[in-house]
């Protein structure tokens, strides 16, 4: 890294050879310090409403009582969009498979990618460079080159696209950001506690479920949940690996030229509250836990 | 005995999920590259036939889209770079105790799906839409006026959807300086602007490669916001390669421009990690 170059400045300088800068200048250089601090401020909030935007405007036209079936004017309040929330049969089944994916890689991401995040964070073993290449490589690589690829091989295959394929293209992009998650947790466990365990005559098994699980499962969580949200939210994986099975990202695409019906936003809306209160839920849990 | 179990237990534990990406991401790399060199059709059956041409051919034929795709990748960076620096500086300086509200009020926007995000833009801003038309009603700009449609607008998208990429590396790198290192600098009678090139800027480096490498990378290989905000002369190469993939079905040429972006993304990934030190930008990265 850069060396600091003060430093080498500092010791050269006899201590009382160091003038104390002017009252008046001090006064001076807090003044427009907390000018630029103020001016940071309102930088800051100008940029996060700015990509707030989009979403306030998502949100509101949920609300929005459109007569046609452009949503495109604001035409007073309503509430009756969440009350038809599963009017179109075809924008239901797509949020149901998503749903389904969603859990689906949830599960096996999130049992996967903590294996995967125990054994990094554990052990050293042969082969490890190798795994924490391709895990940075699933995580760097751009998702149009991860979803062609996945393609080009079922295509060589002759496999058939459809749930099955968007599973598999989920997991395999979800387990790296699972494991690094677990691993981080699982480096700051302290060895000795498995070894108490061991010593008062656990076996490995009861070990890992009695004491190393519970003290990571908030990593765990963390993780699974995230394939959650990656799961539920991708589209250009899905996209390439999905053939004629829709899901939510998929369905509101084939959906804008025609414009966008209500219920998409409403639904938007939900997804984005239960996000919402799950982050908040488990940040007020992972506080707390720090507190004690 | 149990030690034999011990020296096997790692190789258990990542075997399900290092098959997994085996099976799943490394075997379909080279599947794509093998099938980029195969030729064929879709009824016939494809045939190894180490067909370099298709590369030469597909790159001569879209090279203006994967030129326009590396500019529009780059200026999206270069974009985010600065307006995420004074972001990252803010929060990781002068936010205190809420910092980690700051953060987290920066990734809502991922809790709404990143197409819906795109096409809330293109709402906002067409051409009879909430903004513009309000505008066109004040007589700021002209009647003909548009965004839809430009490389600018297709920037705007880049930009938005990928900037917290770029303020959570910047954060991580500026909340690791040692503000004594700052206050040293003024005492030694630094004003603000060198305190910021010649301490902080420096320092915060490895943050910024960080985040070109994570914003940079996705915002090449795009064809979300180049197909919503954008028209047919913002094509991006991602927009091809989806076309070519999904719609004409033609395997050979599809999976070699995918695979020439890899390498063109890769290549420029190496050159930049050789020139500013490999561990400094993995570290950060894979935080």
């Amino acid at each position: 890294m850069t060396d600091v170059a003060p430093r080498t400045t500092l010791s050269t300088l006899d201590p009382d050879d160091v003038p104390t800068p002017e009252p008046q200048a001090r006064r001076h250089r807090r003044a427009t310090g907390r000018r630029a601090e103020r001016a940071l401020f309102v930088y800051t909030w100008l940029v996060i409403a700015w990509l707030c935007t989009p979403i306030a405007v998502m949100i509101m036209f949920g609300f929005n009582n459109t007569q046609g079936r452009y949503n495109t004017v604001w035409n007073g309040f309503t509430l009756k969009w969440y009350g038809r929330l599963f009017d179109i049969p075809a924008l239901s089944d797509a949020i149901i498979n998503s749903l389904i994916l969603a859990v689906l890689d949830m599960l096996i991401a999130g049992a996967l990618g903590t294996m995967l995040g125990l054994a990094l964070g554990k052990y050293r073993f042969r082969g490890q460079g190798v795994t924490n290449l391709v895990m940075f490589a699933t995580i760097s690589s751009p998702e149009l080159v991860m979803g062609a690829s996945l393609l080009s091989f079922f295509v060589t295959l002759g496999v058939g696209l459809g749930m099955v394929t968007i599973l598999i293209a989920h997991v395999m992009f979800s387990i790296s950001f699972v494991a690094v998650i677990v691993r981080s947790r699982v480096i700051t466990l302290d060895p000795n506690l498995e070894e108490a365990a061991r010593d008062l005559g656990a076996n490995p098994f009861t070990t890992f479920w009695l004491v190393t699980f519970p003290m990571i499962f908030p990593a765990v969580l963390s993780g699974g949940l995230l394939a959650f949200a990656l799961s539920i939210d991708d589209f250009v994986i899905t996209q390439f690996n999905s053939g004629t099975t829709i899901t939510f990202p998929l369905w509101i695409w084939g959906a804008t030229r025609l414009g966008l019906p209500p219920q998409v936003n409403v639904m938007g809306t939900l997804i984005f509250a239960v996000g919402l209160v799950i982050a908040v839920a488990n940040a007020v849990v992972a506080r707390r836990r720090a507190r004690r | 005995m149990a030690t034999l179990r011990a020296k096997l237990a790692p190789y258990a534990l990542v075997l399900p999920a290092g098959l997994w990406l085996l099976l799943f991401f490394v075997v379909p790399m080279v599947a794509m590259l093998s099938l980029s060199l195969q030729q064929g059709d879709l009824l016939e059956g494809y045939q190894q036939t180490w067909h370099w041409r298709t590369y030469t051919d597909a790159i001569s034929t879209y090279d203006k889209q994967i030129i326009r795709s590396l500019e529009y990748g780059l200026i999206t960076t270069v974009a985010q770079v600065v307006l995420a620096f004074p972001i990252g500086y803010y929060i990781a300086f002068k936010a205190g105790r809420n910092k980690s509200t700051y953060l987290f009020i920066l990734l809502l926007p991922f809790f709404v799906s990143f197409v819906l995000r795109t096409i809330s833009w293109q709402f906002i801003l067409t051409d009879d839409g909430m903004v513009l038309s309000r505008l066109k009603h004040w007589g700021l700009v002209a009647e003909n006026f548009h965004i839809l449609g430009t490389p600018t607008a297709v920037v705007f998208g880049l930009t938005y959807n990928y900037l917290p990429f770029m303020v959570l590396p910047i954060y991580v790198a500026l909340e690791r300086i040692d503000p004594r290192l700052m206050e040293a600098a003024r005492d030694l009678y630094a004003n603000p602007v060198q305190v910021f090139g010649r301490v902080v800027f420096p320092l915060a480096l490895p943050g910024v490669f960080a985040g070109v490498l994570m914003t940079f990378v996705p915002a090449s290989a795009d064809y979300v916001n180049s197909t919503v905000l954008g028209s047919s002369s913002t094509t991006m190469i991602g927009n091809v390669v989806q076309f070519q993939y999904l719609s004409s079905q033609n395997y050979p040429t599809a999976s070699a421009l995918s695979f020439a972006l890899m390498a063109i993304l890769l290549v420029g990934i190496f050159v930049y990690a050789r020139i500013l030190g490999t561990e400094d930008v993995m570290t950060v990265a894979a935080r």
